[in-house]
């Protein structure tokens, strides 16, 4: 076991690790931070998407010795300092962008990654640049709306 | 997946001492590599992790066209290599999904030569040169077959020099489930000939196909392709496609390819 320290959310931590010690198994194993979450363990799902040094990562396909040093943000950093729902989220709720919330974790991730990239993504921006998240019961249109929204652009009524 | 010791040199020479040991297997981003381990199809005892040395990453403009740093990951090629070879941004961009190209790299894609990968095509049909840590291999002699190059055991891609084409496309069928190459094709135009290279139809990995060569180095148009046909003899027969059907998208491609360039 090797001692592995990185700064999750803005606190540094440090847990020990094993050299096959994913930085999924870090996060909710080591810390404690069951939001992010497991869905298919083969980086086709996307429930597992943090970001690392700014850039959207799927967890379960990264070592947490290889990303040791690094600055890690999860969905527990995407609410607000006094724990009210940050904006992205806060337009999930308002669109009805979940429904069993399984994915939610990671598609709230990828989509903060885009509007970081593209604080004006266009419907068919969003929609391609959530290629790799997966979601089974919204059929995406109200997570497209939510995003959009985030945005600041205005969603059309249903 | 099997436990091994982890290792993260910051330099080439470094990595090459640890590569050299029983059992080591080199790591980039992972994006392949960490999913074999899991099915513990691969069981290395020392993870060798290429991603901290600082003289494999970047993109720039070198003797050699473009020269690609390998463990740069598929987001910064496709953002920074756009002024320059805009085709292979465009490959780069369109590789698995924006967390995938975070982390996986040019170099770790070719060394894997996975037959359905994007980027074997794009260094095949650029006539690339890659470097490693022992010597310079054309890219003809890289790729040899599915999952096999001429690396040799402890040697490993340290950068990738793609001459620069006067018109280039990449045109891929994507596999809706993997986003793999269901069947690509990368075509060049250099000054003195046409180059294309198919990914994800043949059971050899990556190819070129020479006759299309003749062909669009004539004349460099979809309809100078109208008289080829593709011998599925040796193509790659799935649940996603037949062996038939992924030859006749090596065509179609190819001519979309050209339209997509010229």
């Amino acid at each position: 076991m090797t001692q592995v320290s990185m700064t999750v959310n803005g606190k540094s931590v440090s847990a020990e690790v094993e050299g096959r010690t994913l930085l999924v198994q870090f996060l909710r194993e080591g810390l404690g931070l069951t939001g992010t979450h497991v869905g298919c363990d083969t980086s086709q799902c996307g429930a597992c998407v943090v970001h690392v040094d700014g850039k959207p990562v799927k967890s379960c396909t990264v070592f947490a010795m290889d990303v040791a040093g690094s600055s890690v943000k999860t969905i527990e950093g995407m609410a607000n300092p006094d724990g009210s729902l940050g904006p992205l989220q806060q337009a999930f709720q308002d669109h009805h962008g979940l429904q069993c919330g399984f994915c939610t974790p990671g598609m709230v991730m990828s989509s903060a990654a885009l509007l970081a990239e593209n604080p004006k993504p266009t419907e068919a921006d969003v929609r391609h640049y959530l290629e790799g998240n997966i979601c089974r019961c919204t059929g995406y249109h109200n997570i497209i709306k939510a995003v959009l929204s985030a945005s600041g652009q205005t969603v059309a009524a249903e | 997946m099997h436990n091994f010791d982890f290792a993260k040199p910051s330099s080439i020479a470094e990595a090459a001492k640890l590569l050299g040991s029983d059992g080591a297997q080199a790591l980039s981003g992972g994006q392949t590599l960490m999913p074999t381990m899991k099915q513990r199809l691969a069981a290395p005892s020392v993870l060798v992790s290429l991603t901290g040395i600082a003289e494999m990453k970047g993109v720039c403009r070198g003797d050699g066209g473009l020269h690609i740093g390998a463990a740069t990951p598929h987001a910064v090629v496709a953002k920074e290599a756009a002024a320059h070879y805009p085709a292979l941004a465009a490959l780069a961009g369109g590789i698995g999904d924006p967390a995938v190209r975070s982390r996986g790299t040019i170099g770790g894609s070719i060394a894997n030569n996975d037959p359905s990968a994007c980027y074997p095509s794009a260094v095949l049909a650029s006539a690339a040169t890659v470097v490693t840590n022992k010597r310079k291999i054309a890219a003809d002699d890289f790729f040899q077959g599915m999952f096999s190059t001429a690396l040799d055991e402890g040697e490993f891609v340290i950068e990738v020099r793609l001459p620069i084409p006067l018109r280039a496309a990449y045109v891929k069928f994507n596999q809706p489930a993997s986003r793999f190459a269901l069947t690509g094709v990368f075509v060049a135009q250099f000054k003195d000939g046409v180059r294309v290279a198919v990914t994800g139809a043949s059971n050899n990995g990556v190819f070129r196909w020479s006759e299309a060569e003749a062909a669009l180095s004539k004349s460099f148009t979809a309809e100078a392709l109208q008289g080829l046909t593709v011998d599925d003899g040796d193509m790659i027969s799935d649940l996603h496609g037949t062996a038939a059907y992924r030859a006749n998208l090596v065509k179609v491609l190819t001519g979309r390819a050209v339209t997509a360039a010229a």
